[in-house]
């Protein structure tokens, strides 16, 4: 706290509280361009202008900390360092706003991190910036920590309420929306860990100050997770506009691929975004250099491009098998579906047990279009994006990696061998020779 | 141990904490409550949550037993069967698996002869495979208890093994 201060930290409260007005506030952060750090990319000024505000109602912001995009591991790091940059934020968010009760729903696995930031937030109190008539400003705010469950569904927003509210992870249909009805059917504004830390500094330094950083409509800067076939997997703090291949290979950042191999693939924002090949991901279709930033990573559309997401970048050498990480996913993404709707429920299980076997050398040609059928049906037929997250991977896997599907259906022995010695996994079935 | 014999109460100052966190919500939604209740039940009881514990947690929230066990189930950190003192959670998700988490589950899976899901005979080491921790360029990342252990190796992993087996205290995450 003390390191945190001297730093000029809580300054933003103090300016907030003391010298603006919640729309004040409002204002500066429309001015930022600051866009939704949790995956969507929403701007976060014009969310929050969405809120309703009736009459004696009360109003609830809840950050989103549940961080389970699997590449993703920004937040805990944020949240660990430097907890009070969080908590001022979330005082200046919740002011403007006009919260007076505001939640941080941390994934449960966390705990470690939840006892830092219940410590932060009581030395936060005792110097009087949580709690009744802050800075004599008149404004109260109460700040919550919540532990989850262990549900990656549960980041989703309506997901996020309804576990906040003791119930199971399942999400909202939309319409009604969070601003609308949210936590205890009250207007709810939810958003990530990194955008509230942002806020902080914006009403510190202004909005227009916020938008010099960056390039065009990517304001600021953006946690970035690297990891995988890296030589220095970490986070690393970029302002958007990077060239992607400064990021893989600049001593500043990766550090380049691990082992002095060649890349194979990335997928540059958490496992739901689509894979891109080594060539597509420095370079658009265009040729030109491809940059870490909103339009420039989905330049291209999901043909040749993809999107910046979360920020979880996940990095393949050429010994990377696509199939068997592409299976990997999948698992994951119907470990982690709700239930709710049949094409997400059982859709991703299919897809699951078919790649595992052609994964596996059981599959068949005709399979790889199956998968592309099934994933086409999934996709925009589900409650919650998680059916799209789980369709994305499938679809740019076989698009951009046909061959190596096809080579493990021709050569199950091979591939199955290959994969052996790399990873070390067991193969719990026999070979047997795949059928035509 | 047995959890049949033994009074399923919280201390006085596990009441005093499941109350305080009654508080942070407003009145009537003290059923917001129950996952971190669970947790703090889960960690008194022996690691898991028994019916009789989760029907004292419905009591003690004023809600049907039913709604803690619907929400019980769903999530995967609440363990429904007893478990080992230690339960080995490792995670088996992509980025984990590009640096090595295959090995390190296979290794453990030999080491203590289970399966994921098992428990070594002698009650000590419960193994589980989970879903990415957030902590994927540390990998291969294992959780037991609070604690993550990062960038482990199958020889760190023994290390820790003989370690847990000489501390011989239930790890819990609260
Ligand atoms: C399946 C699924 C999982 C999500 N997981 C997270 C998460 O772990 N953390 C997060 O901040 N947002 C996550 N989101 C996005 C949230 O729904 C929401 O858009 C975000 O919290 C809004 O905050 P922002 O505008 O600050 O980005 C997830 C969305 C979906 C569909
Ligand atoms: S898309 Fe999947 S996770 Fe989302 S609501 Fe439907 S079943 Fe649940
Ligand atoms: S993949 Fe293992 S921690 Fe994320």
């Amino acid at each position: 706290m003390e390191v945190y201060r001297k730093q000029g930290g809580y300054a933003a409260v103090e300016k907030a509280l003391k010298t603006m007005t919640p729309d004040e506030v409002l204002e500066e952060v429309k001015k930022s361009g600051l866009r939704g750090r949790g995956g969507a990319g929403f701007p976060t000024g014009l969310k929050w202008s969405f809120l309703a505000k009736p009459e004696g109602v009360p109003r609830y912001l809840v950050c989103n900390a549940d961080e389970s995009e699997p590449g993703t591991f920004k937040d805990r790091d944020l949240m660990v360092r430097n907890p009070h940059s969080l908590i001022e934020g979330m005082i200046v968010s919740s002011f403007a706003l006009g919260a007076n009760t505001s939640y941080i729903y941390v994934r449960g696995e966390l705990f470690y991190v939840i006892r830092i930031l219940e410590k932060a937030i009581s030395e936060a109190r005792e110097k009087g910036f949580l709690g009744k008539n802050i800075l004599g400003s008149g404004y109260d705010l109460e700040l919550y920590v919540q532990p989850g469950g262990g549900a990656y569904i549960c980041g989703e927003e309506t997901a996020l309420i309804e576990s906040l509210e003791g119930k199971r992870g399942n999400p909202r249909i939309k319409p009604p929306f969070p601003a609308v009805s949210g936590v205890w059917g009250c207007p709810t504004v939810v958003n990530n860990v990194e955008t509230i830390a942002a806020t902080s500094w914006i009403v510190q330094h202004g909005g227009d100050e916020y938008a010099k950083i960056g390039i065009g409509r990517s304001t600021g800067t953006k946690l970035i997770s690297a990891c995988g076939n890296i030589n220095k997997p970490g986070i690393y703090e970029i302002e958007l506009g990077l060239p992607v291949e400064e990021f893989i290979y600049s001593d500043e950042y990766c550090g380049g691929i691990a082992g002095g191999k060649r890349l194979k693939a990335v997928v540059a924002g958490g496992s739901s975004v689509p894979v891109l090949p080594a060539n597509l991901i420095l370079k658009t279709m265009a040729g030109e250099s491809r940059l870490m930033s909103y339009e420039s990573l989905a330049e291209g559309g999901f043909v040749s491009g993809t999107m910046l997401g979360s920020g979880g970048f996940i990095v393949m050498d050429e010994d990377a098998c696509i199939v068997r990480n592409t299976w990997n996913f999948t698992r994951f993404y119907h470990h982690e579906s709700c239930g709710q709707c049949s094409p997400c429920r059982e859709g991703t299980g299919w897809m699951e047990k078919v790649l595992h076997r052609i994964e596996y050398g059981h599959g068949k040609m005709s399979d790889i279009d199956l998968l592309v059928d099934v994933a086409a049906k999934i996709e925009g037929n589900t409650i919650c994006p998680l059916g799209d997250a789980a369709a994305w991977p499938v679809g740019s896997a076989i698009r951009h990696f046909r061959d190596e599907f096809e080579w493990h259906v021709r050569e199950p022995r091979l591939s199955q061998e290959r994969n052996y010695g790399l990873a070390g996994y067991a193969d719990p079935l026999p070979v047997q020779a795949a059928e035509a | 141990m047995d959890i049949d014999t033994r009074e399923i109460r919280f201390s006085a100052e596990r009441l005093a904490e499941v109350y305080e966190i009654i508080g942070r919500y407003p009145e009537g939604r003290q059923k917001s409550a129950l996952l971190p209740v669970l947790h703090i039940a889960q960690a008194e009881f022996d690691n898991w949550l028994s019916p009789e514990v989760m029907d004292y947690v419905a009591d003690l929230l004023g809600i049907q037993p039913i709604e803690v066990y619907e929400v019980a189930s769903f999530y995967t950190m609440f363990n429904l069967k007893p478990v080992g003192k230690y339960v080995l959670e490792v995670c088996r998700t992509g980025p984990c698996c590009l640096v090595g988490a295959e090995k390190l589950q296979s290794h453990l899976e030999t080491k203590l002869g289970i399966k994921p899901g098992e428990t070594t005979p002698d009650g000590m080491f419960t193994l589980k495979t989970v879903e990415c921790l957030a902590a994927c360029g540390f990998g291969p990342v294992m959780q037991v208890g609070a604690t993550y252990y990062e960038r482990l190796t199958p020889e760190k992993a023994d290390e820790l093994l003989e370690q847990f087996r000489k501390e011989n205290k239930r790890a819990t995450y609260c």
